[in-house]
């Protein structure tokens, strides 16, 4: 009884924060646009009977999914967007991993301090650090400003509204989500292995490669996909810091939604998402598992 | 026992493999390893043992090339290796934590060292299997770390740092993390794969019992100085200090003031009779000042024949809250019974006959007193001790006698021994082979006496409180200077 108990809180959990949002979502999907509160048909309206029922039912098509073949808006910018988030993980990887094995190698009574720093930036909101990215990348903002007096350059560097800018946005926004895992693998990972690989005759990098790599793989992994799977949905980083020329589908749905007021097109457009999404996270929870079981 | 006594140290003529010059190792302020000389030699088991902290673990880490030298030298087989980084050092090491990698297969762990160095598939592959048959792993080869036990994790620790025939491997107090049972089969089966591979082995340690097993060699450390570096009997019999004699198993520690001892027998030796006996002790007794005290050993032997009795405790026990509601125990059930005094003096008779028809050990149950040495002055109002191996020059030097439990006797009559002292038994530890005995002397000084439990006794007849006299030879204890 008390495991079905406990079984049964998180059931409930995906069922009332998961499941029946998205069965709302993907009925609206279903639906057509209309000039109305909310602005879209058919209604669910129980006071017909059975028959509103059925007439509900008999109303819903798949001609938005339909239409989102026909513009290649959307495709585009699906692909655009997973590339984005593709450059982005692997960039967050080549800055973090190095954090989080100076982490891990730093002397014991550091390391919490460490771990403080990179959760701080979690204590000031999202919008306000993406906001003071425009500050710090526009043509009169501070890189600019410094790269100017230190005569590094003669005009100033178009990284505001390009998706250069959109990059560095996602790979500050993030970075936490990589390091953590990865330090956590390091950070468990036996030092005298190290050595032990040394003292068999392998190199500093050597070792590193076939140890050290090796052994956080599972921290890796961890990180790239809780950078990725986020990083696809991105809308405000694009929105805020990218141009016109960044296409992505997080800021295509809002359009849709909010621009456009065609719930049942951007509805179609964040159940197509979420089923690409499936996919990684499918394979990081797989890699979690894994993970455990080697551990165990 | 034909084959040739091992001891290349004692050779001058042999390179040592190992020469530490010199070495001096800081950290910051501390300084592990103080001006710091060493010599190991080929094929040896040579073991560094000492309390933690006292620099065994960077000896072996400098030894390693994980550790750099602040001052001095390190040669091994003629080149100087202070600079060699350690994936160049011709030497393996075996790990505290054993470091296996853990997302290896123990054939991957082991042929890792193999690959660093050679493309050559079919070599790995014998060597390999070699290591795997060595140390009895084949049937793991294909498994993880983490899928065997502490005992094969160790074995193929031992695989992996052998793979390479290293001229040198290095052991990390390999066998800490083993149970004591599994622990001594392995350093067995260490020793008999250090002879079978011919490597040399140092083996850091904490444990004195580890390295007496294994090691040919003792270095004793303590705070990185070398204390004494011998033979285990030599550090165990003749200790170079209180430190080693203290640190090395169970030791009795009585200072005093040396004074020198009339040269001509003190103790009247009015029995010339079994003439050939006391010489054969006189024959021993050399040997024995310079090494191993072995004769007194021997002379303990009839005090060894102990009678039977039942267990002290449990007749207590029985006595005190038993006997109230199951009535007095009926003596003749089945127990061993205690000897009556006729059984005991025939059995004594026939174990004294016995010894005497052996040829070595007839020692007389009252030898000679060597004469000579010195006598120790511990105590105000107390005889002094006899040392007849004490130097006399140490004339008025304040000395420490060290003697270790189980040459001391115990006896409830007062023994006829060169050195009787009285005392109470205060404590008893049974451990089955042997008992110890905690014994106060009238001065407050606590000595240990120790008895082997030849007999599957069914008590002992000395028990708590009981007025006991301890009894030693004049050669048994070891004078130290200190």
């Amino acid at each position: 009884m008390r495991r079905a108990a406990l079984i049964l809180i998180p059931y409930l959990w995906l069922l009332v924060f998961f499941l029946v949002p998205f069965v709302i979502v993907l009925k609206i999907s279903l639906s057509d646009v209309a000039l109305a509160r909310p602005p879209y048909t058919p209604q669910f309206d129980l006071s017909l009977g059975w028959e509103g029922i059925r007439s509900f039912f008999s109303e819903l098509d798949f001609e938005n999914f339909v239409f989102l073949t026909t513009d290649d808006l959307y495709w585009k910018a699906y692909v655009s967007s997973l590339k984005i988030a593709l450059v982005s993980t692997l960039l967050t990887l080549l800055a973090g991993y190095p954090i989080a094995y100076g982490m891990a190698r730093a002397p014991n009574e550091w390391r919490p301090t460490l771990l403080m720093l990179v959760i701080l930036p979690f204590w000031t909101s999202f919008l306000i650090r993406v906001y003071s990215w425009m500050g710090i990348l526009s043509n009169e903002g501070t890189l600019n400003t410094v790269l100017l007096w230190l005569g590094v350059i003669d005009t100033p560097l178009q990284i505001m509204n390009t998706n250069s800018a959109v990059y560095i946005g996602i790979v500050y926004t993030y970075l936490p989500f990589m390091v953590l895992p990865i330090y956590s693998a390091l950070e468990k990972m036996d030092e005298s292995l190290i050595e032990a690989a040394e003292d068999l005759g392998c190199s500093k990098l050597a070792a590193f490669w076939l140890v050290t790599w090796p052994l956080s793989r599972n921290g890796i992994i961890a990180g790239c996909f809780l950078v990725f799977i986020p990083a696809i949905g991105e809308f405000v980083i694009p929105s805020l810091l990218g141009g016109s020329g960044t296409l992505m589908i997080g800021k295509v749905l809002f359009e849709e939604f909010f621009s456009n007021r065609d719930w049942p097109v951007a509805s179609a457009v964040a159940v197509i998402l979420l089923l690409i999404l499936i996919i990684p996270i499918i394979l990081f929870q797989r890699n979690e598992q894994k993970a455990r079981e080697a551990e165990g | 026992m034909a084959q040739t006594v091992f001891a290349p140290w004692e050779d001058p003529d042999r390179k040592p493999l190992i020469e530490f010059r010199n070495v001096t190792k800081r950290f910051g302020e501390f300084t592990a390893i103080d001006n710091l000389s060493l010599n190991i030699y080929e094929r040896e088991f040579f073991a560094l043992l000492g309390p933690s902290g006292c620099g065994k673990t960077t000896m072996m880490r400098m030894l390693a090339g994980f550790e750099s030298v602040t001052e001095g030298h390190i040669w091994l087989g003629g080149q100087d290796i202070i600079n060699v980084p350690p994936n160049k050092r011709p030497v393996n090491m075996m790990f505290q934590s054993y470091a296996l990698f853990p997302h290896l297969s123990i054939w991957d762990n082991i042929a890792f060292g193999l690959r660093r160095e050679s493309k050559d598939k079919a070599m790995i592959e014998e060597r390999v299997e070699e290591m795997l048959r060595l140390t009895r792993l084949t049937k793991f080869a294909k498994r993880k770390p983490h899928q065997i036990s502490g005992g094969q994790r160790q074995r193929v620790a031992l695989a992996r740092s052998l793979a390479k025939a290293p001229k040198l491997l290095l052991l990390d107090e390999p066998l800490g993390a083993l149970d004591k049972k599994l622990r001594e089969e392995t350093q067995f089966e260490l020793m008999d794969i250090q002879e079978k591979t011919g490597t040399t082995f140092v083996i850091v340690t904490h444990d004195q019992e580890e390295a007496m097993t294994v090691a040919s060699r003792i270095a004793v450390m303590d705070e990185g100085r070398l204390v004494q570096v011998d033979t285990p009997d030599v550090i165990y019999e003749a200790p170079n200090s209180v430190y080693v004699a203290d640190f090395i198993g169970d030791v009795n520690l009585i200072p005093g003031t040396a004074r020198p001892r009339p040269a001509e027998p003190v103790t009247p030796v009015a029995d010339p009779a079994p003439a050939p006996q006391p010489a054969s002790v006189e024959d021993a007794a050399p040997a024995a000042e310079e090494t191993a005290p072995e004769a007194p050993v021997q002379a303990q032997a009839p005090t060894d024949a102990r009678q039977p009795a039942p267990n002290a405790r449990g007749e207590w026990l029985y006595k005190k809250v038993f006997a109230r509601f199951m009535g007095q125990r009926d003596l003749n059930t089945p127990q061993l019974p205690p000897p009556s005094p006729e059984e005991l003096a025939a059995a004594r008779k026939a174990e004294a006959k016995a010894a005497a028809a052996k040829p070595a050990p007839a020692a007389a149950p009252e030898p000679a007193i060597k004469p000579g040495g010195i006598l120790i002055d511990w105590a105000e109002g107390q005889p002094p001790i006899i040392a007849a191996n004490g130097d006399p020059a140490l004339d008025g030097k304040p000395v420490t006698l060290s003697i270790r439990p189980e040459k001391v006797t115990i006896d409830l009559e007062k023994p006829d021994r060169p050195n009787v002292l009285p005392g109470k038994v205060i404590d008893i530890a049974y451990l089955g082979n042997i008992s110890t005995y905690h014994v106060e002397l009238a001065t407050g000084q606590m000595v240990k006496a120790q008895m082997v439990n030849a007999r599957r006794i069914s008590n002992r007849h000395i028990t708590w409180e009981d007025e006991v006299w301890i009894g030693f030879t004049e050669t048994a204890g070891v004078i130290l200077e200190e």
